[in-house]
């Protein structure tokens, strides 16, 4: 059997409707971007779930290391006063 | 759907010698203990990313083979309706099985190194899949008890800790239940219908209840990984426990068809609430397991000549994009 190559694959994102944000649903593979919308529309939406659909190279796709997330993030984590929590305001004092 | 692979896993599945060590693996199993999911780039015992590896793409397997069965019956269903429904539901299945691989790949695997190992017969796919459909009814009594037993075993796995198997299983059990009713309602017509209608629904049942009765795979004191696989929160419920529930679920809806359950042993225990029936021929489980169903050369037959004669559109959709990505750039 020849060995065969796969296809790019494509990660695909999925609008469900006006007004909402892509989601990230999934993979496909394809020759092209043309194509990885078509596949894409042929497995994620075969029940109307999309008004729009995004198709990136997964190749081109820039990620954050998992293994690094402790520091990557750190710098927020004591920052407790960007929530409106922080603050102690008086009950009586209305809509704020 | 169809997921009884979890316990034909391999030796190298149950052991890890990793060299990062005992401290990663505990952090890793706290984090699976207390529920979070584990994700494609986080780090992973190799013993866990083996399993799911085997048994995604065992799934994935699964569902492409049980598009054969069906299909079958595509071009011979008995209406427009029903035929309509019939390429529905395979095209569904062909599109979790592409669901499934694209979870198996995020674990560093290929999509073509996963084809080849179910063509060179390397890999295993669901049992269930190597009986064959000879009536309508059969299309009938796979949607009802086949897929209804795929859904028992596949719901738990919509809480696997590992999130894109777990998140392409919410989508597929989403799918099941069209699946699950709509041979349900072939069973009913069937059993409404004339006296040769019934008859051939009783037919059906009488051959495919005991194959989904195994589709659970091995009773628990012979299921060889089920620990495991519990311990890593990729199984939540044991064998038993899944084919004891279907058993429970199913019978009735048997009793509404009016149709018996081929099983002399079944009765209900009041105390227990449950149903109790009569042992399963686990040498018949082996055999179609080790390839000597009725249809296990058919359905590999069938898969390799279709990946043969698409082989020409695979490679002409690779040359046409070589080509234009070639012609766009001397245009740039």
């Amino acid at each position: 059997m020849n060995k065969e190559q796969d296809w790019p694959l494509y990660e695909i994102f999925i609008r469900a409707k006006s007004g909402l944000d892509h989601k990230h649903v999934g993979s496909v593979h394809a020759t092209d971007a043309a194509m990885a919308l078509e596949h894409a529309r042929d497995l994620y939406t075969r029940r109307q779930e999309g008004v729009s659909i995004w198709a990136v190279r997964s190749a081109d796709i820039v990620a954050s290391d998992p293994a690094e997330s402790d520091a990557f993030f750190e710098p927020a984590r004591d920052k407790i006063y960007r929530h409106p929590t922080f603050y102690d305001i008086p009950d009586e004092v209305k809509t704020l | 759907m169809y997921t009884q692979g979890l316990d034909s896993l391999g030796k190298d599945c149950l052991r890890d010698e990793t060299r990062d060590g005992a401290a990663l693996e505990s952090r890793f199993q706290a984090r699976v203990d207390a529920e979070e999911k584990i994700e494609a780039k986080d780090w992973m015992p190799e013993a866990y990313r083996r399993t799911l590896i085997r048994q995604i793409s065992q799934h994935a397997h699964s569902e492409v083979v049980g598009m054969l069965p069906e299909g079958n019956w595509i071009t011979r269903a008995p209406s427009l309706k029903r035929k309509t429904i019939l390429i529905a539901k395979v095209q569904d299945e062909g599109g979790h099985g592409a669901y499934l691989y694209s979870a198996a790949e995020t674990l560093g695997v290929a999509r073509a190194e996963l084809v080849d190992q179910l063509l060179a017969g390397k890999a295993k796919y669901s049992s269930i899949f190597n009986y064959p459909t000879p009536t309508w009814a059969d299309v009938g009594a796979i949607g009802w008890l086949v897929d209804g037993a795929a859904i028992m075993n596949q719901i738990p796995l919509c809480r696997c800790s590992y999130g894109p198997y777990a998140r392409a299983m919410v989508r597929i059990c989403k799918e099941e239940s069209f699946h699950q009713r709509q041979g349900y309602e072939i069973m009913l017509t069937l059993a409404r219908g004339t006296e040769a209608q019934r008859a051939m629904a009783q037919a059906a049942l009488d051959r495919w209840w005991w194959p989904s009765l195994m589709m659970f795979g091995p009773t628990d004191t012979d299921s060889k990984h089920g620990a495991q696989s519990m311990r890593w929160k990729i199984k939540r419920f044991s064998n038993d426990e899944l084919r004891q529930k279907f058993v429970d679920t199913t019978v009735p809806q048997a009793d509404y068809l009016g149709l018996g359950v081929p099983d002399p042993e079944l009765a209900w225990d009041e105390a227990a609430q449950h149903y109790r029936f009569g042992p399963i021929d686990w040498s018949e489980f082996e055999r179609v397991l080790a390839g000597h169903g009725p249809c296990n050369r058919e359905r590999m037959e069938a898969r390799c000549k279709a990946h043969e004669e698409g082989r020409w559109v695979r490679e002409a959709a690779a040359a046409w994009a070589a080509k234009r990505s070639a012609v766009a750039m001397q245009a740039a």
